[in-house]
């Protein structure tokens, strides 16, 4: 089924056309999505620094993982909140941007990896994984941040 | 030369004009920017966290600053770089707004608070690098970086509106950017 009338009808609803109309709220919204992004990437920059051998090496993995998950997903939130507002505000002009839909797949995988295969691998104990295997871990999740933050970036650069 | 005049001079070389004009370098460099941020202010953001003593309380404090080091100066020279080329791309219009202004004045604050932590605070470091909440002043330095970190985000991501560009702002505005409004 094609979800175009369901982006068209976000960009209508009240919410999507306030924002739309206002000279300021795009802005405002952007800026604090700016700000969760820079928390959240440099989360996930310690962890996966820490997977390679790198930052903060000496503490435990799980010390770090529980440490920074309530961070994480406080920024996540923030992220998500205000990406949706910016989405309901420009949600046709998405639809048609590649930028958009590949941000969204690497959002998802990025997440997936994140709370499962990275999350276990974090709290188990260093002897359970080799230094190997931490690196590769950490190299896909460097990868899928980068693609949702790049392509995140041009979907305002294109349409 | 004033300030404005150099401005002027660095808009009529080929290179920024080059840049200015560019179908993609411009948006990598912006890009390129804007990604840094997770670098920079998101590693300083957590390390202001921790002096703050509001998470990673069991790691000692001078692993924070020696283990980030290389990484924030890393991340910062990026910053300046790619901040400097977007600057060169764009200088009088950029010279003349107040966002941008306004981001140089909340550098120049947050470089003095990093000044003052570590001539201050930080030179007693070895008695609290285990305390899960550090000192007052050591949470008062990362509450002031924090708050001006995010001022300057927020500066910078303003000054791509042109809200107050010389061409429609009140004289007042015009006043503090500077403006020659003629000069565009």
């Amino acid at each position: 089924m094609d979800p175009l009338p369901f982006f068209q009808w976000c960009e209508s609803s009240l919410a999507g056309a306030a924002i739309k109309n206002s000279t300021w709220a795009f802005a405002v919204i952007e800026s604090a999505h700016l700000l969760g992004l820079a928390l959240i990437g440099g989360i996930v920059l310690i962890m996966n620094l820490r997977l390679l051998g790198l930052g903060l090496r000496s503490q435990p993995m799980s010390d770090l993982q529980h440490d920074l998950q309530p961070w994480f997903i406080g920024s996540l939130i923030v992220m998500i909140s205000t990406g949706f507002a910016m989405f309901l505000s420009e949600a046709v002009k998405c639809y048609y941007s590649t930028p958009f839909w590949v941000k969204m797949s690497a959002l998802i995988t990025a997440l997936i990896f994140s709370v499962t295969i990275q999350r276990r691998l974090m709290l188990a104990e260093s002897s359970a994984s080799s230094a190997r295997s931490r690196k590769i871990v950490a190299l896909i999740s460097l990868l899928l941040w980068f693609l949702v933050g790049a392509s995140g970036r041009w979907i305002g650069f294109s349409g | 030369m004033s300030a404005l005049g150099f401005c002027q001079w660095l808009a009529g070389t080929s290179w920024s004009i080059e840049l200015h004009e560019s179908q993609y370098m411009y948006s990598l460099v912006e890009s390129a920017h804007v990604l840094t941020l997770t670098v920079f202010v998101g590693l300083a953001a957590l390390l202001d966290l921790r002096l703050i003593g509001v998470t990673l309380r069991r790691v000692p404090v001078e692993q924070m600053t020696k283990r980030l080091l290389p990484w924030l100066i890393g991340g910062f020279t990026v910053m300046v770089i790619t901040g400097g080329l977007l600057f060169y791309a764009i200088p009088v219009r950029s010279f003349q707004n107040v966002f941008f202004r306004a981001k140089i004045v909340f550098l120049i604050l947050a470089g003095i608070n990093v000044c003052l932590f570590h001539r201050g605070i930080y030179r007693s470091v070895e008695k609290w690098r285990l305390a899960e909440t550090p000192p007052k002043r050591a949470r008062m330095a990362g509450v002031l970086s924090l708050m001006l970190w995010a001022a300057i985000v927020i500066a910078g991501r303003m000054i791509a509106y042109n809200w107050f560009d010389c061409d429609i702002q009140s004289a007042i505005v015009n006043w503090w950017a500077g403006c020659v409004v003629d000069s565009h």
